[in-house]
C-alpha cells in the first residue's frame, strides 16, 4: 500500500512540477511562436499555431542589422564582468578573511545601492555622461555595468570566500606565498566554481539590462536590449518582428545558460553541500 | 638554527586582554610545549610568533633578529595546523612542493626535496593523490612533509593531532618525537592533551588565561608544581586536593596527593574510605574511594587490586610526596 501511494504521490508532484514549469516557460514560447507568425495573424489573436513563416527574421536582420548590436551586448557584458571581478575578487577577498568591526555595515551599504532606483540618479548620470562624452560609447555602459552589478558581485564572492576555511590561506602565508601569490594559487583555484558562476550570473544579468543600456545609448554602442525596442516604435508595434527580435537577443544567452547550467547550479549551491 | 625569544608579548583583541605580558627563552633544538585548557591563549601565542597575529606590544626575536613586524613567510618558521590545512585542489607532491616553488627553486632540486620528504614520511605511493583522498593520519604527515621541506628554523604545531583517533594519536606522537630526534630542529607544540605534553617535551609552559603558571622539565612540574593549578592540570589520573583539618595540620591551606603516591590497604592506613567505583585495567587498577572526612579521592595502585565497589579500603599518603599549597594557591617549600 505504502508503495501505491508514494507512486501517486509522484505522478502528482511530477505533473505539478512540469505545470509550473510550463507556466514560466509560457511566455518565452508564446514569443517563439509569434515570431513563426506573419503580422496578420500575431494581431489576430491567441493561437498556438503559426504559420511557420521565417520572413520576420529575415526583415529583422535587413531592416537593422543584427551583429552590430550583438557584439555590443557581448563586450558590455563580458567586459563589465571582467572589470568586476577584478575589483570585487580583492574586495571579497579581504571581508572575508580580514573582517574588521565595520564590514557587515559595507556590506550592507553596498547591497542599499541595489535598494535605490535607478531612476533616481538618471539625470545626474546622463549629464557627467554627456558632458564627458562616455553617452552612446561601449567603454562607458561597461562602466555603468560594472558598478550596478558589483554589489551582487562582491557579495556572492564574499559568501563563496566564507566557505573557504581561513587556515588554507595562513598555511600558504606561512608556506612563503606573498598576498598575490596567495590569492593567485590558493584562493582562486579552490573558489573557481563560485567565481564561475557568479561570472555567469553577472553576464546573464548585464545581458538582460535594459534600463541603462536604453538610455544611454543611441545606435554605436546599443546592446541587443536598444536592438529589441527599436522595434516598439515609432510607425507603430510590429508583434511578429519584435517577438523575432527579442527571440534573437535572448537565443545567445539561453543557450549558454543552458550549457552551463551544471556549472551554475554546482555555483549556487557551493557550501551547502559539502 | 632556532633560538626564539619572548620579550613581554602582549595580545588583546578590543577590550579582551588575552595575553597580559609574556617573556620566554626557548633554547635551539628545543621541543617546548604549551599546554593548558581551551582559552588559556597558547595558539593565540604560537600565532604572535608565526606572524599571523600582529603584538599588541612587546617583542619577538629569532636567533636574536628582531622579527615582531615581519610578515610569517620571512621569519623561517614553519607551522602544522590541527585541520592540516592542506591544499585540496593540489596533489599531495604539489602540496609539499609549495614552499618550495614560492622560494622559487629550480624544479630538479623540488623534485628531490619532495621525493625525500616523502620517503622519510612514507608518502611515495600517494604522491599523485588529492588530501581528500587521504585518510587522517597520511593527511597529518602531508602538513608535516610541507614544513620539513622548508628547513626551518622552527616548527610550529598547532594541536596537530586533536582530529585522530587514540591509537593513532600514540603513533604519530611518536613519530613526531622521532622527527625531533633526526632533526634536531626547535619545536614548539600547542596541545591541550597533558598526556602529550609529558610524552613529547623537553621543557613544558603551562598556560593559564593568557599568563605562564610554569615553565619546566616534565618532570619538574609533576614532582614540585608551582601552585594550585599547575598541580591540578599536569599529571593523570588528577592530583587529589585535600583542604580543612586535614590540610591545617600540615599548615598548610590545601594538601595534594597524586593518585600513585597513595598506599593502599584493605587492613590498615592512615584514612579509611569506601569503594565508590573500581576501575580494573590490568596494569593498573583506579579506585574512587569515598574517604571518610576528605571526600572523594582517586587512588592508583599498579597491576590487579580485587576490591570492588562497597568494599573498605585504607589509603596512606607518602609523606615526601605530599604537596602543600598557602591560600592563595602557591606551592609551600
Amino acid at each position: 500500500m505504502a508503495r501505491s501511494i508514494s507512486t501517486r504521490r509522484k505522478i502528482i508532484v511530477t505533473l505539478a512540477a512540469w505545470g509550473v514549469a510550463f507556466v514560466i516557460f509560457f511566455p518565452i514560447l508564446y514569443m517563439l511562436i509569434t515570431s513563426l507568425k506573419t503580422e496578420a495573424e500575431a494581431i489576430a489573436g491567441i493561437s498556438l499555431i503559426p504559420s511557420f513563416t521565417f520572413e520576420n527574421y529575415v526583415e529583422v536582420q535587413t531592416q537593422r542589422d543584427y551583429f552590430k548590436p550583438f557584439l555590443n551586448s557581448v563586450i558590455i557584458s563580458v567586459g563589465s564582468t571582467l572589470v568586476a571581478l577584478l575589483i570585487a575578487v580583492p574586495a571579497a577577498w579581504s571581508m572575508a578573511f580580514s573582517p574588521t568591526r565595520r564590514t557587515k555595515d559595507i556590506l550592507m551599504w553596498m547591497l542599499s545601492t541595489k535598494m535605490m532606483p535607478a531612476v533616481g540618479v538618471l539625470v545626474p548620470l546622463f549629464l557627467i555622461f554627456r558632458d564627458t562624452g562616455l553617452l552612446d560609447t561601449r567603454v562607458g555602459l561597461t562602466l555603468v555595468l560594472t558598478l550596478v552589478n558589483l554589489p551582487i558581485v562582491v557579495w556572492m564572492l564574499y559568501t563563496y570566500f566564507r566557505e573557504i576555511p581561513g587556515e588554507i590561506l595562513e598555511a600558504a602565508r606561512m608556506d612563503g606565498a606573498s598576498l598575490a601569490g596567495e590569492i593567485i594559487y590558493v584562493l582562486t583555484p579552490m573558489a573557481v566554481p563560485g567565481i564561475a558562476s557568479t561570472m555567469l550570473l553577472n553576464i546573464i544579468l548585464a545581458w538582460n539590462e535594459a534600463f541603462w543600456t536604453l538610455r544611454l545609448t543611441t545606435s554605436s554602442a546599443a546592446p541587443l536590449t536598444a536592438f529589441i525596442a527599436s522595434f516598439s516604435s515609432p510607425q507603430g508595434l510590429f508583434w511578429a518582428k519584435l517577438s523575432a527580435a527579442s527571440t534573437l537577443a535572448i537565443a545567445p544567452i539561453l543557450i549558454m545558460g543552458w550549457f552551463s547550467q551544471r556549472q551554475l547550479v554546482r555555483g549556487l549551491t557551493f557550501g551547502a553541500v559539502k | 638554527m632556532g633560538n626564539i625569544t619572548l620579550n613581554n608579548v602582549r595580545k588583546t583583541f578590543g577590550s579582551t586582554e588575552v595575553i597580559p605580558g609574556i617573556d620566554l627563552e626557548i633554547a635551539d633544538g628545543e621541543f617546548v610545549v604549551f599546554v593548558g585548557p581551551s582559552g588559556c591563549g597558547k595558539s593565540t601565542l604560537l600565532r604572535l610568533i608565526a606572524g599571523l597575529e600582529d603584538l599588541t606590544s612587546g617583542m619577538i626575536s629569532i636567533d636574536g633578529r628582531e622579527v615582531t613586524d615581519e610578515p610569517p613567510a620571512k621569519r623561517g618558521l614553519a607551522m602544522v595546523f590541527q585541520s592540516y590545512a592542506l591544499y585540496p585542489h593540489m596533489s599531495v607532491y604539489n602540496n609539499i612542493a609549495f614552499p618550495l616553488k614560492m622560494a622559487k627553486l629550480d624544479k630538479a632540486s623540488i623534485d628531490k626535496t619532495v621525493r625525500a620528504a616523502a620517503e622519510t614520511l612514507n608518502l611515495t605511493p600517494y604522491l599523485d593523490r588529492r588530501p581528500g583522498q587521504l585518510s587522517g593520519g597520511q593527511r597529518q604527515r602531508v602538513a608535516i612533509g610541507r614544513a620539513i621541506v622548508r628547513q626551518p628554523g622552527a616548527f610550529l604545531f598547532d594541536e596537530p593531532l586533536s582530529n585522530l583517533d587514540a591509537a593513532l594519536r600514540g603513533t604519530m606522537r611518536l613519530e613526531i618525537s622521532e622527527l625531533h630526534q633526526h632533526l634536531k630542529t626547535t619545536m614548539i607544540y600547542v596541545t591541550h592533551d597533558q598526556v602529550e605534553a609529558m610524552t613529547m617535551a623537553d621543557k613544558i609552559v603551562v598556560l593559564n588565561a593568557g599568563n605562564i603558571e610554569q615553565v619546566g622539565s616534565p618532570l619538574e612540574l609533576y614532582r614540585s608544581p608551582r601552585n594550585l593549578f599547575v598541580a591540578g592540570f599536569i599529571g593523570s589520573p588528577r592530583m587529589n586536593l585535600i583542604s580543612g583539618g586535614e590540610a591545617e595540620r600540615l599548615d598548610a591551606a590545601t594538601i595534594g596527593v597524586r593518585p600513585e603516591h597513595l598506599n593502599l590497604s584493605t587492613e590498615s592506613g592512615k584514612w579509611k574510605g569506601t569503594v565508590g567505583v573500581a576501575e580494573h585495567l590490568g596494569s593498573d587498577t583506579f579506585l574512587h574511594v569515598h574517604a571518610d572526612g576528605l571526600g572523594q579521592l582517586t587512588v592508583r595502585a599498579d597491576g590487579e587490586f580485587p576490591v570492588h565497589h562497597g568494599d573498605t579500603v585504607w589509603l596512606t599518603p607518602e609523606p615526601e610526596r605530599v604537596h602543600r599549597f598557602n591560600a592563595g594557591g602557591e606551592a609551600i617549600r
